[in-house]
């Protein structure tokens, strides 16, 4: 087949670009567009609420690439013009400022953006934590002493928390769950996780739910919970999860549940693919569709959609994988954990701050958690890279 | 080829490791990558070229030409 002469990004993090990155890397010489809605240059977005937020990072550390690295991809960048629409019979995109992009193949990597509370736009001293911009607004109020109330117990928050804490932030994390990252780690590691959080200084108010915010004038002054309680902030971060930046395909004819719906190959319709968190796709080693949001997923979906595009596709079934580091523990997960497994030690030991822990589902491998063991965690990947590629009897 | 790595960057994720074993691996105690070959040979280059690109952390600098 004739690889496509204009190939159009829409997206300019780290699926984007390593979209752009792998066309190259593959050999195409075609012309290649990368639309982006921020005006910065392509960032990464792990260090935003860890290196960045806890000052330890200039804002420029964060970007995925120099710009004589970017420069060297031979592709014409339009920062700062989001895209509004999309035909995908005719390969067209159409951005705010009025441009329109049309293409042989499209790539959508829009990401997604961050949930927030009814209201809290207005509402002075309330931040989500998604783009640079928003790492950088949020760490100029993270000063000693003031308290932070962090909603939301997922990966984000607990990583907020943890990094306001060291900080010197009166720092409590309200969220839904029994402990915290339940849903990620399951209730063994997450009880763990919930210890060091409180050994650390961090207030847990677990299992609640919050409602809305309590303000004085413009500012905020807490957030309301369901047992009627006002927990009293000076900033609030909130951070209970993402939505999959779609509304600009409403109407495109794309199918959009939770995400762009994709099959194995990552392809939404002929000629358009979606990567990163804003792509549900079929995993024929899990058997059905997921969307995954995390760092690594983004790069590995954006080579399997490079090279589906130069004609040299393969079904896309990843092992699953994220990492978190909360103060000083270095948490890995391979596989995806979930609820009703059996979980088992299989190196180190919890009471000494190290472990490998193993989960299985039916009798099959399902995910492999590592705590202060990356290496010895990732040794043990391998038992599920065997049931991930190959589909549930 | 020259390979050079930032272990400050490194998040320890080891997927340099599952990309190119006989160049890099990870420290026992923390995970954070260990460089076995800096100028590995041309055979080895798309192995190294992958695992550079699909460093979740960065960490890897590729130069490419004679060590």
């Amino acid at each position: 087949m004739t690889p496509p002469a204009h190939v159009l990004i829409v997206g300019a993090s780290a699926a984007g670009l390593s979209t752009l990155e792998t066309l190259r890397r593959l050999g195409h010489t075609g012309t290649v567009t990368l639309l982006g809605d921020e005006p910065h240059p392509p960032y990464d977005r792990p260090p935003l609420s860890k290196q960045i937020l806890a000052g330890a990072w200039t804002p420029q550390r964060a970007h995925l690439r120099p710009a004589a690295a970017l420069d060297a991809l031979d592709a014409t960048f339009h920062l700062g013009d989001p895209a509004v629409a999309l035909d995908p019979a005719s390969r067209t995109v159409h951005t705010a400022s009025g441009r329109r992009h049309q293409a042989d193949a499209i790539v959508v990597a829009t990401g997604a953006t961050a949930r927030t509370l009814p209201g809290q736009d207005t509402v002075a001293g309330v931040h989500v934590i998604r783009t640079l911009d928003d790492a950088t607004g949020l760490r100029a109020e993270l000063t000693p002493g003031r308290r932070l109330v962090v909603v939301g117990d997922g990966v984000l928050g607990c990583e907020v928390a943890a990094t306001a804490a060291a900080l010197g932030l009166d720092t409590t994390l309200v969220g839904p769950q029994q402990a915290p990252m339940r849903a990620q780690l399951g209730p063994r590691a997450a009880d763990l996780l919930g210890l060091l959080h409180t050994a650390n200084g961090v207030r847990l108010r677990l299992t609640t739910t919050v409602t809305g915010l309590a303000v004085d004038g413009a500012r905020v002054r807490g957030v309301e919970t369901t047992d009627g309680q006002v927990l009293p902030a000076d900033v609030v971060l909130v951070a209970f999860g993402a939505t999959p930046a779609t509304g600009w395909l409403d109407g495109s004819g794309l199918t959009l549940v939770d995400g762009i719906v994709c099959d194995a190959y990552c392809r939404a319709a002929p000629g358009v693919w979606a990567v990163g968190d804003v792509a549900r796709f079929h995993h024929e080693g899990l058997g059905r569709d997921v969307r995954l949001e995390n760092r690594t997923n983004a790069t590995e979906q954006a080579a399997a959609v490079a090279a589906d595009i130069l004609g040299a596709g393969r079904p896309y079934t990843p092992v699953p994988y994220f990492w978190t580091d909360q103060f000083d523990v270095k948490i890995q997960v391979h596989g995806i954990p979930g609820p009703g497994m059996h979980t088992e030690v299989t190196d180190g030991d919890p009471t000494a701050g190290r472990f490998v822990l193993t989960y299985h589902l039916d009798g099959r491998p399902a995910a492999v958690l590592g705590w202060n063991m990356p290496k010895q965690a990732r040794r043990q990947r391998q038992s599920l890279l065997t049931a991930m590629t190959t589909a549930p009897v | 080829m020259k390979v050079t790595v930032d272990q400050e960057r490194c998040v320890a994720a080891g997927s340099c490791v599952t990309a190119a074993d006989d160049v890099f691996d990870q420290r026992d105690e923390d995970g954070i990558v260990v460089l076995l070959n800096p100028a590995p040979t041309a055979d080895r280059a798309a192995a190294v070229r992958e695992a550079a690109a699909i460093c979740p952390a960065l960490a890897i600098t590729v130069e490419e030409g004679r060590p």
